[in-house]
C-alpha cells in the first residue's frame, strides 16, 4: 500500500503527514524533559543543601560539548538546504559531519562519566548526581538514536534520492526536526547542571 | 521557479551562519557570566534567559517555526500550555511549608 502525503501536504494540514507526526513527537518529548526539569525543581527546592554544578562537574568539557552540538544542528540543517539544491553530495558531506560531531559529543560525554566513576561518583551518591545521570543519560540515548537515524539516511537510505528525491528530502528534514530537539534540549541541560 | 528555491535556500542559509555565530557568542557569554558567581537569583535569571534566547534561535530559523503553518502552532501552543502546568507543579513544595 502506498503511504499517503509522504510529499505533498495535507488539503487540511497543510503539511506533509510525517512533518505533523513528528513535531506531536517533539510535543511528548518536550513533556518527557518536562517533567524531569520539574522533579529536578522540586528536589532541588526541598533539598537542605545543593552542590554548585562546577564543584562536582567540568565545565570546559560541558562547554566544548555544547560548541559540538550545535555546530551539528548547523551541519544538520546544511544537510537538508544541500538537498534542496540538488545536491546528494554535499548533503553527504554535511550529513557526515552532524554524525561525526554527535559521535564527538559522546565520546567526550563518555570522558566525563568516566572521570566521575574513576572517583567512585554514582548516581547513588547524592540527589545532585542521580538527577545530573538521569537526564544527561536520557540525552545522551537521544544522540544514540539521532545517530542511528542520520547513519541509515547517510548510507542505505540515499537510495530513495534517485527515485524518489522529494521524499528523502522530506526525511531528511523531518530527522532534522528532531536532531534540532536533542540541541535544544542540551541547551537548557547545560546551564541548569552545570553552570547554576 | 527552479531558480527562485534555490536563491530562497540560499538566503537560509545566510540566516543559519548568523544564527550560529550567535549561538556560540552567547555560550560564551552565559559561561563567562557564571564564573562571576553572581548570587543565585540572578544567576538563575541570566543562565535562563540566555538559555531561552538560544533556544528560540534554533527553533526558529533551524526548525523554520518563524514561518510554519497553523497545525502545528496549534499543537505546540497546546504544549507550551502543559508545560508551564509541569513547571508549576514544585510550588506544590512552599504550598506544603505554607510560605
Amino acid at each position: 500500500m502506498e503511504i499517503p502525503y509522504t510529499v505533498t501536504p495535507r488539503s487540511d494540514t497543510g503539511i506533509f503527514n510525517a512533518k505533523l507526526g513528528i513535531w506531536l513527537f517533539l510535543a511528548t518529548e518536550v513533556m518527557l524533559f518536562g517533567a524531569l526539569f520539574s522533579s529536578y525543581v522540586l528536589l532541588r527546592v526541598g533539598a537542605p543543601t545543593w552542590p554548585h554544578g562546577y564543584e562536582y562537574l567540568n565545565i570546559p568539557l560541558a562547554t566544548l560539548n555544547t560548541v559540538v552540538l550545535i555546530t551539528s544542528s548547523v551541519t544538520m540543517v546544511m544537510a537538508w538546504a544541500s538537498l534542496m539544491m540538488k545536491s546528494l553530495r554535499r548533503f553527504r558531506v554535511y550529513m557526515g559531519l552532524t554524525i561525526l560531531l554527535a559521535l564527538v559529543f559522546l565520546v567526550v560525554k563518555g570522558f566525563e562519566y568516566g572521570a566521575k566513576f574513576e572517583h567512585h561518583l554514582y548516581p547513588s551518591e547524592s540527589t545532585f548526581l542521580a538527577i545530573y545521570f538521569t537526564l544527561t543519560g536520557l540525552h545522551g540515548l537521544h544522540v544514540v538514536g539521532g545517530v542511528i537515524v542520520n547513519l541509515y539516511l547517510w548510507g542505505p537510505g540515499k537510495a530513495m534520492w534517485e527515485r524518489q528525491p522529494e521524499r528523502f528530502t522530506n526525511r531528511v528534514e523531518v530527522a532534522g526536526l528532531y536532531w534540532h530537539f536533542v540541541d535544544l534540549v542540551w541547551i537548557f541541560l547545560f546551564p541548569v547542571l552545570y553552570l547554576l | 521557479m527552479e531558480q527562485a528555491n534555490t536563491e530562497a535556500i540560499k538566503k537560509h542559509v545566510r540566516a543559519y551562519v548568523v544564527v550560529f555565530v550567535s549561538l556560540m557568542a552567547l555560550t560564551i557569554i552565559t559561561v563567562a557570566i557564571s564564573t562571576l558567581h553572581l548570587e543565585m537569583y540572578w544567576a538563575i535569571a541570566v543562565a535562563l534567559i540566555i538559555a531561552g534566547i538560544k533556544a528560540s534561535l534554533v527553533a526558529a530559523y533551524f526548525m523554520h517555526l518563524i514561518s510554519e503553518k497553523k497545525v502545528i502552532y496549534a499543537a505546540l501552543t497546546l504544549t507550551v500550555v502543559l508545560f508551564i502546568a509541569l513547571m508549576t507543579l514544585p510550588v506544590s513544595h512552599f504550598v506544603d511549608r505554607g510560605i
